[in-house]
């Protein structure tokens, strides 16, 4: 059983891997890969059961869905480190003839990967096909899946919702990265979700509300999700995070959504975060 | 070689339909779903007999996409059901990433297809989908031709393990496909003998074709006549031995001309063996309202546009 400080010590090292990886192809998406770093170590090394001997069809093992496929970096690095596939493949993200597409994808056979993603809003509907093909089988574990909040936009997360509620999809936890920053710039001005926990519970979903940088909140509220499911209602977690979590210049805007880090950025960031584990 | 001729008439959806119902009970992973068409895909024995392995997602196609694309992970088999506007066009994005892209066991089952989805009209009538559909990597395209051939291949793509779109229509038309014909995905079905021309006909168009070869033989022409249910992976080995032996060919589909049959076979030709070849497609238009049969003259679907296409082929040979 982990430890909060030895997932914070994982949780670091992710980081690092992460603002490593983007760095070196000058491409991908660092701050929200930062923002939700902590939730996908919690879940992996926490909350979720699963196995890094990786079979497709996950049979009596939770399975996660990362909907807002951009954060890539983030998932790779977690699932290296859960031991999925060797931390010296994380050099490979981004480059030609990877295993480690710019988005998620398992055209490309990598362990941990089921669905693709990257084209926004669709990830909530393949989890709730999951969770329905777990209650055929008779498979009591859960299904998670990860979003950000501007993919809220996206109509066809409203049809999943809508669906899950009335259909009563109680094995399955959305969780809904509440940074509130998109490309463009703020939600609220780009086009704002309004109330958010109103709507949600309008739908007919059990809302809890975490802290999603705050690892000892992560886990406890992963734990009352879990008391939660199977009750009749779909769980959603609106989750608060910054964007850029963990390096200073990179928290408060939306500039690193999809920037990479130039030299001097990266020696900046990585200096405000150790190495635990050892780099890749 | 074996003689088709008309053994009823029925709908080609109805034989989804039986089917659907026959794999239900034969193999416990195949689950179904539906936008709210329920009896418009004849769905409703399968809904009756298996309501847990059903799934009514109201109208909300891309969502009906995207979970059928999540059960297959656990083993299920899903077949979506709705109209090939709403099956395709609608939801492209989704099949492209979901379905196509994440290869997943996922079977797109499309009725009223076509021009002959009638008095609805052209916001309901799509001729792009053949062409949408064989554009992505992984996809199996099947247009089948009748009653029979539609349930023979509905059992066939439940046994190939990938994504697969499956074309079907709305009004009755004549059975003419012995029950017993073997369905072979990726493999053309040879209707008729002939030297003069070959004709490759897909869907509604395939009888069509056949009355035109009757007509063409009293005309002292022989056609051969090749139903091509499987338009991607495409015969290329039926296509090419046939036109081998005929040198001039004539394509026929409920589709348009761009994105079709003609225009995979046309690609084929090109590359491997330059041929004349006519096409008994829409030029590049949308439909209209009226009833099937009004629509498929106008439109120049019919068997007198085959017999003209053949005709016109070999002049130019």
């Amino acid at each position: 059983m982990l430890t909060n400080d030895d997932l914070k010590n994982i949780a670091t090292q992710v980081r690092r891997d992460l603002l490593r990886m983007i760095h070196a192809v000058n491409s991908g998406h660092p701050g929200g890969s930062l923002g939700c770093t902590d939730v996908i170590t919690c879940l992996y090394f926490s909350a979720m059961e699963h196995d890094p001997k990786f079979n497709m069809d996950g049979k009596d093992e939770d399975i996660f869905f990362l909907s807002n496929g951009h954060l890539s970096a983030a998932w790779y690095s977690v699932l290296a480190r859960s031991g999925y596939f060797p931390v010296s493949e994380l050099a490979s993200f981004r480059k030609l003839n990877t295993r480690l597409q710019g988005h998620p994808t398992p055209a490309e056979h990598i362990p941990g990967v089921r669905m693709a993603s990257g084209s926004l809003g669709q990830g909530m509907s393949n989890a709730i096909g999951t969770a329905l093909a777990k209650k055929l089988n008779k498979d009591t574990h859960l299904v998670y899946s990860l979003h950000g909040d501007g993919e809220l936009q996206e109509g066809q997360i409203w049809e999943a919702v809508m669906y899950a509620a009335a259909k009563k999809v109680d094995n399955l936890i959305s969780i809904i990265d509440c940074n509130g920053k998109q490309i463009d710039g703020p939600v609220d001005e780009v086009l704002s979700l309004g109330d958010l926990h109103a709507k949600f519970t309008a739908f007919g979903w059990k809302v809890l509300e975490m802290n999603g940088n705050n690892i000892p909140e992560v886990i406890d509220m992963l734990k009352i999700a879990k008391a939660n499911t199977c009750k009749g209602q779909p769980i959603v977690i609106l989750m608060k995070t910054e964007m850029g979590f963990g390096v200073d210049f990179m928290m408060g805007t939306h500039k690193w959504h999809g920037v990479a880090p130039n030299n001097q950025q990266l020696a900046d960031a990585l200096a405000q975060l150790p190495v635990t584990l050892g780099d890749y | 070689m074996r003689t088709y001729q008309k053994i009823g008439e029925k709908d080609t959806r109805s034989g989804f339909g039986e089917a659907l119902l026959e794999l239900g009970r034969n193999n416990s992973n195949v689950v179904a779903l539906c936008a709210d068409l329920i009896g418009s895909l004849k769905m409703d024995a399968f809904v009756k007999e298996f309501p847990n392995r059903f799934f009514q997602v109201g109208i909300a196609e891309a969502n009906m996409i995207g979970i059928a694309a999540g059960l297959t992970i656990g083993g299920k088999i899903p077949f979506t059901g709705t109209f090939a506007n709403f099956s395709t066009g609608r939801v492209y994005d989704q099949i492209r990433q979901c379905v196509a892209y994440s290869n997943k066991n996922v079977k797109i089952c499309a009725s009223h297809a076509g021009i002959t989805l009638g008095e609805d009209g052209a916001t309901h009538q799509i001729m792009e989908d053949i062409g949408l559909m064989k554009m992505l990597p992984n996809m199996v395209v099947i247009n089948p031709c009748d009653f029979n051939q539609t349930k023979a291949a509905t059992m066939a793509i439940a046994e190939h393990v990938g994504p697969v779109y499956l074309r079907f229509g709305r009004p009755k038309v004549p059975v003419f496909i012995p029950e017993d014909e073997p369905f072979v995905i990726g493999k053309a079905l040879q209707l008729t003998e002939g030297k003069d021309v070959s004709i490759f006909a897909t869907g509604h168009l395939v009888w069509k074709a056949l009355e035109a070869v009757h007509i063409l033989k009293e005309k002292g022409i022989e056609a051969e006549l090749i139903n091509i249910h499987t338009i991607k992976p495409l015969d290329n080995e039926a296509i090419l031995n046939s036109v081998a032996k005929t040198h001039c060919v004539v394509t026929a589909e409920e589709h348009m001309m761009n994105g079709g049959l003609g225009d995979s076979i046309a690609q084929l030709l090109a590359r491997k063996l330059p041929t004349p070849l006519e096409m008994v497609a829409v030029d590049d238009k949308f439909g209209e309202s009226g009833t099937p049969d009004e629509l498929m003259t106008k439109f120049g679907l019919d068997t007198v546009n085959v017999v003209e296409a053949v005709l016109k082929v070999i002049g130019r040979r």
